[in-house]
């Protein structure tokens, strides 16, 4: 009998830290997976924000790096231009990470046009914290610190990061992916495999943008949250590819 | 004759394998891993195609596939 699929050797054997449902653990075994096919885990070092983001650093085979709340994209400009020229860097964000307390760490990154790969889950809260309100908590939608639901005219809209970059001259690769079901992970997997590629290319700053569910924090089963994501937090944050040059 | 394997240490109950599988292999489990969650199993093994439609969508890395 011949093994047909396989969990990546790149990845720890250890039992996830994350809530039943939880599409972190996805996104973990893809980055994984591109690891070992193109063969640089040896030469990786991944730098995870703060939040949910920070359980993976248990996963990772290869170096790991915890930057301070919101500044992975500042740490891992520092260390790409000081590390040897082949390094490959990663961040590994999530929304409250990247989208609010590092938004402009991830401006600038990009309008440099930094040569690393930006990894980052939008769940549509603040997980780890408690389900606060985050930049991308949709309208309407209920958090710990918004118990009637968000209220656009009192603190705005969803942010959309891959729009928001899409402004920007350098970013080489920007798009948007879901892990809803089995055919959108073997999409977001090559999303995840060209943003790497790019970098090794020497390409510039890629990000991807990976739509989660958070069961524990949405107060939902799994099963329900993955149901909500296609209803609701797919169609505001449209997938697809922004930008690809 | 595809084989299904599944890790019943690291699996955390999600149904997620059992969501995406289209031949209905897979459900819920009796008894209970470590961490105690009522593991997935297998329950039809013959329907199995061999797909990696569950393999693919488990967060937990738990489903290994022989064919």
């Amino acid at each position: 009998m011949e093994k047909v699929y396989s969990v990546p050797s790149t990845k720890h054997e250890v039992v996830g830290g994350f809530c039943p449902g939880c599409l972190h653990g996805v996104v973990v075994k893809l980055v994984c997976e591109v690891q070992e096919e193109l063969g640089i885990l040896d030469r990786t070092v991944c730098v995870v924000g703060v939040g949910c983001c920070c359980i993976t650093a248990r996963h990772w085979k290869c170096d790991v790096m915890n930057a301070p709340h919101g500044r992975a994209p500042a740490v891992a400009t520092g260390l790409k231009r000081m590390a040897p020229k082949d390094t490959v860097v990663y961040t590994y964000q999530g929304d409250g990470d990247l989208a609010a307390i590092g938004l402009s760490e991830i401006m600038y990154a990009a309008n440099r046009g930094e040569n690393f790969t930006v990894i980052f889950v939008n769940n549509s809260t603040y997980g780890m914290t408690g389900g606060q309100m985050a930049p991308t908590t949709l309208v309407g939608m209920k958090a710990t610190t918004a118990p009637f639901g968000r209220k656009a005219e009192d603190v705005g809209y969803p942010l959309h990061m891959c729009e928001i970059l899409n402004q920007l001259g350098a970013p080489t690769y920007l798009a948007r992916v879901s892990c809803d079901s089995s055919p959108n992970v073997i999409k977001t997997k090559a999303a995840i495999k060209k943003a790497f590629q790019n970098q090794i290319d020497g390409k510039g700053f890629s990000l991807v943008e990976i739509m989660s569910a958070c069961p524990t924090n949405w107060g939902l089963s799994p099963l329900d949250s993955i149901k909500f994501m296609r209803e609701k937090t797919m169609v505001e944050f449209p997938l697809g590819v922004y930008r690809d040059r | 004759m595809p084989k299904v394997e599944i890790n019943s240490k690291v699996c955390k109950a999600c149904e997620l394998c059992i969501l995406n599988c289209p031949k209905g292999v897979l459900a819920l489990g009796k008894e209970s891993n470590p961490s105690g969650y009522h593991y997935v199993t297998v329950v039809n093994q013959d329907a199995c195609i061999a797909c990696k439609m569950c393999a693919i969508a488990c967060p937990d890395a738990a489903i290994e596939i022989y064919k």
